[in-house]
């Protein structure tokens, strides 16, 4: 956002232009914009050294093609080609693709019908609870899902100790048809609380009079949720939903630690990310790597700009 | 708004850019700029080191306070992978690699081929030659050239629990037919656990398997970088994996990954009555907890096809090599010869760091022939099983993609498990993906 205030309009554009309707103030103008940049720059170094530059480096490794017998060479697009191509690639995308469409209504139901039950409470327990539900976000992505490779854990974890009270197996959390579920269950845990921190945020904006008017029109609480609460704050919501659509495409922390116990059911290319994390660092493959890298930021880009357009209407991002 | 989503945008495609691993990594600089331990003699040659296991600290004093001319400036970079994946990027990056390296003589081609090893042949690597036996040089060797000096080894025993074998009247299998008889009987009479483990992702004990059946998958010469020979589903492999395949079927092994905390509790609490272990197998299970207090563990020799011919395999080991941007190559040699060169450094490594020396003046000497294991009830493990199976090994050629091709085992061998398919089926899957990935890393198939 601080470049997009500071810096977005662009210079000569803005002198013209105002140098026409007030050439007296062009001079302080000029001076003020040189020391907006000045206070700019530590920002733009940043930004430059390890956003803009690692990006057009990966890129420009990415048109390149080594292999371990031949050396590199100049290869232009046909990595992409091969990318777009290479059935690892192509499952690891369907297979965010189905975590997507899983994962974000689930992790946005949980979220909104806290969000919702929290901000109709006032009592010290909403206070609380907020706490409790937010508290997996606080957790670091790894240890959070370090704790639950524990949980899953035959051997460790409770679900042995349940079942057996009623008699029954334990079923395997960690086996090839078991672990799609079992990985959607830690990011909703994960994440939930912070889309309802969000959501409830957004709640706590609306003016209490509009509840007013609705009480005395004859809204039950349900109408007052669904009728009023939900539309009034649907631009937190696209917000949410594509910060969890971003996110699960670039799916990458729990199932790389998941992968160390279950290495059969997770394999090496399980989603795009971790094809490219595999190709570069297990095989060796910095180039292919990249352009695997490179197109799934692509992706991502194209599918949260459709995402953003489709909804302009409901994030007032017209 | 648009800049924010381009923002956004941007943030998504860097992150996975990152991962990419262009930005130089931070392990090197360190290396090079800090020492775990302290420079007895600041005036010499620095060389810098990484190795992995704690009790190397007393080495490297060790080797400090005996030269006057070099002096080892000691990081752990963690260890296996961690370690390789910080090397692998400093080679991509061009500079942040140690002078030397400590690595498992099964990942030195897959390095050499990346032209990140200086071949010790040309820095009196033949001095040394002689202290080790032929097995052990051949695995650090590729034709001609020598990419590190051994340090450690793993020659294949068998460890049993005498207390669980005893109570359901069991003999320690000396052959894999006995092996599965005895499976068997410890499912009828209906133990707990079971005889043993087949982890699909067990790598290099996977391969050893297959290698005492006389497999030998990877026909490979330095010399010739762009040549290879790949065959991994010949009949030795087939037979043993179909034998594997038997027991995993019919419920007589368990089929746990290896390494994780399930695997570690149940190797200590009498899951499995055997563990088949490799001579640095003993200091892995000593090292863990939750072991039954009466336990009684015994070290055998592995069990064989054929009696009459035994064959002994190894999993594991590790080496020193110079890396290719090493500064001072001489003293990054002597450093890589020299470390591990005296009795003092070994003792240190034998009671600390529970190594298995390959280094001949330690490993032909009463000392550690007569060592006593506390943790066997005072076996002398290494006259009873190691030296016969060290002294026995030939020594393996692996291949400059090692990783790929492990990686590629343990799918195939998991999927097998999974009863998907049949274990010829998965050796002949493996070798179609090999052959495959060698054609598109430029390889010309043998």
């Amino acid at each position: 956002m601080t470049i997009q205030t500071t810096a977005a309009p662009p210079p000569t554009a803005t002198r013209s232009g105002r140098d026409a309707r007030k050439p007296r103030g062009s001079r302080l103008e000029r001076r003020r914009q040189r020391w907006g940049w000045l206070f700019v720059s530590p920002f733009l170094v940043v930004f430059a050294a390890f956003l803009v530059f690692p990006l057009f480096y990966a890129f420009g490794m990415s048109l390149f093609t080594s292999t371990l017998a031949t050396g590199t060479k100049f290869t232009g697009i046909d990595n992409y080609l091969k990318a777009f191509t290479d059935p690892l690639f192509l499952e690891g995308l369907l297979r965010v693709g189905a975590y997507a469409l899983v994962m974000i209504p689930a992790q946005l139901l949980v979220a909104l019908v806290a969000a919702l039950v929290l901000d109709s409470l006032t009592t010290w327990v909403s206070k609380l609870s907020r706490l409790l539900i937010f508290a997996p976000y606080a957790i670091p992505v790894v240890i959070g899902a370090l704790m639950w490779s524990f949980l899953y854990s035959p051997r460790f974890g409770p679900a042995t100790t349940l079942f057996d009270l009623v008699g029954l197996d334990a079923p395997s959390f960690l086996a090839p048809d078991t672990i799609f579920g079992s990985l959607v269950n830690i990011v909703t845990w994960q994440w939930s609380g912070y889309y309802m921190v969000v959501i409830y945020a957004a709640l706590r904006s609306i003016d209490p009079s509009i509840y007013e008017a609705a009480r005395i029109d004859g809204a039950n609480g349900f109408q007052t949720a669904t009728r009023i609460k939900v539309p009034m704050i649907s631009s937190s919501m696209v917000m949410v939903i594509t910060f969890a659509l971003i996110g699960t495409l670039q799916f990458f922390t729990e199932p790389v630690v998941l992968r160390n116990i279950a290495q059969g059911a997770i394999d090496a290319a399980y989603t795009p990310n971790m094809y490219a994390y595999s190709l570069a660092f297990s095989y060796s493959q910095f180039n292919y790597a990249s352009t695997i890298a490179f197109a799934l930021g692509i992706l991502v880009f194209a599918g949260s700009y459709l995402f953003l357009f489709l909804t302009r209407k409901q994030s007032g991002l017209k | 708004m648009k800049s924010k989503l381009l923002a956004i945008a941007g943030v998504a495609a860097v992150s996975a850019a990152a991962l990419t691993g262009c930005a130089p990594g931070d392990g090197g600089d360190s290396a090079k700029s800090e020492c775990t331990n302290t420079i007895v003699n600041p005036d010499a040659t620095q060389v810098s080191v990484w190795a992995w296991y704690p009790a190397f600290e007393g080495v490297v004093d060790l080797f400090n306070e005996t030269h006057d001319d070099v002096q080892v400036c000691w990081t752990n970079a963690g260890q296996g992978n961690d370690e390789y994946t910080k090397f692998s990027t400093a080679i991509e990056a061009g500079s942040g690699a140690p002078d030397v390296i400590m690595l498992e003589s099964e990942v030195l081609s897959s390095f050499s081929i990346r032209d990140a090893l200086v071949d010790l042949s040309e820095y009196g690597a033949a001095d040394v030659e002689g202290d080790y036996t032929a097995g052990a040089w051949k695995d650090v060797s590729s034709g001609d050239a020598v990419y590190g000096i051994p340090v450690d080894g793993g020659p294949m025993g068998m460890l049993y629990r005498k207390d669980i074998l005893d109570q359901y009247g069991i003999a320690a299998p000396t052959t894999w037919d006995e092996f599965a008889a005895a499976a068997q009987a410890l499912k009828d009479a209906g133990a707990p656990g079971v005889l043993a483990d087949f982890p699909t992702n067990g790598r290099a004990y996977n391969q050893a398997l297959f290698a005492q059946a006389g497999s030998t998958p990877w026909t490979y010469d330095s010399a010739n970088p762009t040549e290879i020979g790949i065959e991994v589903n010949d009949q030795g492999s087939k037979d043993v994996l179909a034998y594997w395949d038997d027991l995993v079927q019919n419920g007589l092994v368990a089929t746990d990954d290896a390494f994780t905390a399930d695997y570690n509790t149940k190797l200590v609490d009498g899951s499995y009555a055997i563990y088949v272990a490799a001579a640095w197998g003993p200091g892995y299970l000593a090292g863990l907890s939750d072991a039954d207090a009466d336990a009684q563990w015994v070290a055998a020799p592995v069990p064989q096809w054929d009696p009459a011919n035994p064959v002994q395999i190894n999993w594991g080991g590790s080496t020193f090599a110079v890396t290719s941007q090493a500064k001072d190559k001489e003293a990054a040699a002597v450093v890589a010869k020299e470390i591990f060169g005296t009795e003092e450094a070994w003792k240190i490594g034998i009671e600390e760091a529970a190594l298995f020396p390959l280094w001949k003046p330690i490993l032909e000497s009463d000392y550690f022939r007569d060592l006593e294991y506390p943790f066997f009830g005072g076996q002398q493990i290494n006259k009873d099983v190691f030296l016969e199976a060290a002294a026995g090994y030939e020594g393996f050629t692996f291949s400059p993609f090692q990783n790929y091709a492990y990686d590629q085992l343990t799918e195939q061998l998991f999927a097998m498990v999974q009863g998907e398919k049949s274990s010829d089926q998965a050796l002949d899957d493996l070798q179609a993906s090999l052959e495959k990935y060698a054609g598109e890393q430029g390889f010309t198939l043998q």
